[in-house]
C-alpha cells in the first residue's frame, strides 16, 4: 500500500517535473536582468529566512500561478528532509498574494499556493498531519514597495514552525 | 431595531400641483439644480432647550446644513450660498416671495421649522417649486433630538425622491474596514458610520485581522471574516447587541461572505486543498448547501435581488472572470469576455447590471456590465481600486482605491470613494483613520 502510494505520488511528481520543465525553458529565455527575478518568480534571497542551516523558509510564485519552480521544489524538499529529521515539530504554511488582485481571490490564490506546497512536502513522506495551511491573501506582505520585484517577493509561501 | 430608534410621525399634506423640476439622474449631471436651502427657523426657546440637550447653537441651521451637503455631495443639485438670500427663514416657510428665490436663480426651495415639544424634536419642511411659485411637497415629523441627523438624512431623502422619481440613499450607513499602521502589518478594524462620514463607531479593536464586512438586508447584521485565533472565518455580527459567532462548521478556511436578499442565508466561499467553491448556510436551520464544485476558484459569490441568481468570479477559463448561474448551482455560464481579469461581481439593488472590478494592462478600473455581460462600461481608472458596493437605490458605487508608494515603500493609503452610475461625480468619503471594503446598508427609514 505504502510503496504503491509512494510510487503514485513519484509519478505525479515526474509528471510535474517534465510539464514545469517545458514552462521553465521558456521562461530562461526571457530571463530576467535584475537577477533576483526569473521570469516574475523571485530568485533572490532578501526575505528568505532559515528554518535550519541550508533550509529556507519559503518558496515564491508567477503572478497568478501555484506552480512550484525548480528552485522551489529543491527548498520544499530540504524542509521535508528537516521535518523527517524532527519528527515532533509541525509546520504551518502561510500563503500569500501580491497586492495587484482583488482581495477574496487572493485569499483563496494564497491557500492555493500554500496547498501547492503541501501537496509536494506531502510526496516526500510528510502527514498531512503535521501540516496546517494559513492563507493571508494580500493582507501580510513583506516588501511594502509597488514595483515589479516587490510584488515577486510577496507571492510567496512560508513555512513556520507550529510549535 | 435601528427602525425604532427614530419614530417618524409622517403628516403629509397632499399636492396637486404638478411638477414642473425635473432632475434627470440617468445622464451625468453638469449643470445641477440651483437649490436654496433655507436654514430651518427656530424659536428663541427652543433654540436654547436643543442647546442645552445637543451642545449645538441652532440646530435649524445644523440640520440644514446636512440638507445641503447632501444634495450637493450628490451631484445632482448645486445649493446656492446662503448670503445671496433675501428672505427671513421664519417667514420664507409661511410663504415665499418666489421672485426673491427666482430673482438668485433657485429653482427650488427648502424651508421650514424646528420646534422643541415635550423634550422632542418636531420638524416640518416644506419643498417650493420657485418657477412655478408653488408648493411641492411639506412633511412634518417628532422624533428624540439626538436623531437630528438622521433628521436631516430624512429630510435629503424626500427632497431627492421628490425631484427624481426615485427613492433616496442618504438615511444610510457605511460598514468597512478601518486600517491603520504599515503596510506590512496592518492593523484593522470594524467600523461604521453615516453615509455622510458622521457618527463613525469603531466595533471591534484590532486584535485581529478583519476584511470584507456585508450588511444584511435590514442593516442590523453584518457578516464579514476575522482570523480570530489564527482561523479565517465568516462570522456573525449584530449591531445592536455586539454578539458574534462563527457560520458554520467548516475544515477550513471560509470568506467572500454576503447574505442572501431575503437575509436568511450566508452564501461564501469555502477553501479547502487548494479550490474554493461556493456554499451557502441556512441561518434558521444552520444547514449547508454545496453550490459549485470544480477544481477552480470560485469566489465573491453575490445574488440577484430576486435571490434566483448568483453572480461569482472563478478563474475555470484560466484566468478570472465573472460567471451567472441559478442559485442553486446550475446553468452556470461565463459573462465576461473583455481585455483583462473580473473580479468582485456585485448585482445592482434593481437587478438590471453587474458592478465589477477590472484588471487591464496594469490598470484597475470600477466598472458595470449588464447581467448577460454586455454593455460594459468602466467609470474609473487607477492604480488600484476594488469591491464596488451598491448604493441602495442603485445609483451610486462605493469602493476603495489603495496609492502607489514611493521607491522607499512610502505613501501607502487607502481610501473610501463613490462615484455614479453615470461616471461622474467621484468623490472621496472621508474618514478618521484609513478605510477599505466599504458595504453600503440599505435606506434606514422608509
Amino acid at each position: 500500500m505504502i510503496l504503491s502510494k509512494i510510487f503514485k505520488n513519484t509519478l505525479i511528481v515526474l509528471t510535474a517535473c517534465i510539464v514545469l520543465s517545458a514552462c521553465a525553458t521558456k521562461k530562461e529565455i526571457a530571463s530576467d536582468i535584475k537577477g533576483s527575478m526569473q521570469g516574475d518568480v523571485y530568485t533572490g534571497t532578501d526575505t528568505v529566512e532559515y528554518l535550519a542551516e541550508g533550509v529556507p523558509d519559503r518558496v515564491f510564485f508567477a503572478t497568478n500561478e501555484s506552480i512550484l519552480t525548480t528552485a522551489s521544489r529543491e527548498t520544499l524538499r530540504a524542509q521535508a528532509a528537516w521535518m523527517r529529521k524532527n519528527s515532533s515539530i509541525n509546520v504551518v504554511l502561510e500563503g500569500h498574494a501580491d497586492e495587484r488582485g482583488t482581495r477574496e481571490y487572493n485569499l483563496a490564490l494564497g491557500e492555493r499556493r500554500a496547498n501547492a506546497a503541501k501537496d509536494y512536502l506531502m510526496t516526500y513522506g510528510i502527514s498531512s498531519d503535521r501540516i496546517t495551511v494559513l492563507s493571508y491573501g494580500k493582507e501580510r506582505p513583506v516588501d511594502s514597495g509597488s514595483n515589479p520585484l516587490s510584488w515577486s517577493k510577496n507571492r510567496r509561501s512560508v513555512t513556520v514552525k507550529a510549535n | 431595531m435601528i427602525k425604532k430608534i427614530i419614530t417618524l410621525f409622517l403628516i403629509l399634506i397632499p399636492i396637486n400641483s404638478y411638477a414642473l423640476i425635473e432632475v434627470d439622474i440617468t445622464r451625468g449631471n453638469l449643470d445641477p439644480l440651483p437649490v436654496a436651502v433655507s436654514p430651518l427657523s427656530i424659536d428663541e426657546q427652543s433654540r436654547k432647550s436643543f442647546e442645552k440637550a445637543l451642545k449645538k447653537k441652532n440646530i435649524g441651521e445644523e440640520i440644514s446644513s446636512i440638507v445641503e451637503n447632501n444634495l450637493s455631495t450628490s451631484g445632482l443639485f448645486n445649493p446656492l450660498s446662503k448670503e445671496a438670500f433675501l428672505q427671513a427663514p421664519d417667514i420664507a416657510n409661511l410663504k415665499p416671495r418666489f421672485e426673491d428665490w427666482n430673482l438668485i436663480k433657485a429653482q427650488a426651495l427648502i424651508t421650514g421649522k424646528v420646534n422643541y415639544v415635550d423634550d422632542k424634536l418636531r420638524v416640518e419642511f416644506r419643498l417650493w417649486d420657485v418657477l412655478a411659485a408653488k408648493e411641492m411637497m411639506a412633511l412634518a415629523f417628532t422624533t428624540v433630538p439626538s436623531n437630528w441627523r438622521r433628521v436631516g438624512h430624512i429630510i435629503s431623502d424626500k427632497v431627492y425622491e421628490r425631484l427624481t422619481g426615485e427613492k433616496g440613499y442618504f438615511d444610510t450607513r457605511i460598514i468597512y474596514v478601518a486600517e491603520e499602521g504599515p503596510k506590512t502589518q496592518r492593523i484593522k478594524k470594524l467600523a461604521i458610520m453615516d453615509q455622510d462620514g458622521f457618527n463613525n463607531k469603531f466595533l471591534t479593536l484590532g486584535n485581529e485581522l478583519v476584511l470584507t464586512p456585508r450588511f444584511n438586508p435590514t442593516s442590523q447584521m453584518v457578516t464579514y471574516l476575522s482570523y480570530f485565533k489564527n482561523l479565517p472565518r465568516v462570522y456573525l455580527l449584530d449591531i445592536e447587541t455586539g454578539t458574534q459567532e462563527v457560520v458554520g462548521d467548516f475544515p477550513g478556511m471560509t470568506f467572500a461572505p454576503r447574505f442572501s436578499p431575503d437575509g436568511k442565508k450566508i452564501i461564501m466561499s469555502f477553501a479547502k486543498d487548494g479550490k474554493s467553491d461556493i456554499y451557502t448556510m441556512d441561518l434558521e436551520n444552520r444547514i449547508v448547501e454545496r453550490i459549485t464544485n470544480h477544481p477552480s476558484i470560485d469566489t465573491s459569490p453575490s445574488y440577484s435581488p430576486d435571490g434566483k441568481f448568483i453572480t461569482f468570479n472563478s478563474d475555470r477559463s484560466g484566468y478570472q472572470q465573472i460567471y451567472i448561474m441559478k442559485s442553486d448551482g446550475s446553468n452556470v455560464k461565463r459573462i465576461s469576455f473583455g481585455n483583462g481579469l473580473y473580479g468582485t461581481p456585485v448585482w445592482s439593488p434593481r437587478g438590471d447590471l453587474i458592478a465589477f472590478t477590472k484588471l487591464h494592462k496594469g490598470k484597475f478600473y470600477i466598472g458595470v456590465m449588464r447581467t448577460d455581460g454586455k454593455g460594459e462600461r468602466l467609470l474609473t481608472e487607477n492604480y488600484y481600486q476594488e469591491a464596488p458596493s451598491w448604493s441602495p437605490n442603485g445609483r451610486v458605487l462605493i469602493f476603495y482605491r489603495e496609492t502607489k508608494t514611493n521607491d522607499k515603500g512610502e505613501g501607502f493609503t487607502a481610501k473610501l470613494w463613490s462615484i455614479d452610475l453615470t461616471g461622474y461625480n467621484e468623490r472621496q468619503i472621508k474618514t478618521p483613520t484609513d478605510a477599505s471594503d466599504p458595504s453600503w446598508s440599505s435606506l434606514l427609514s422608509n
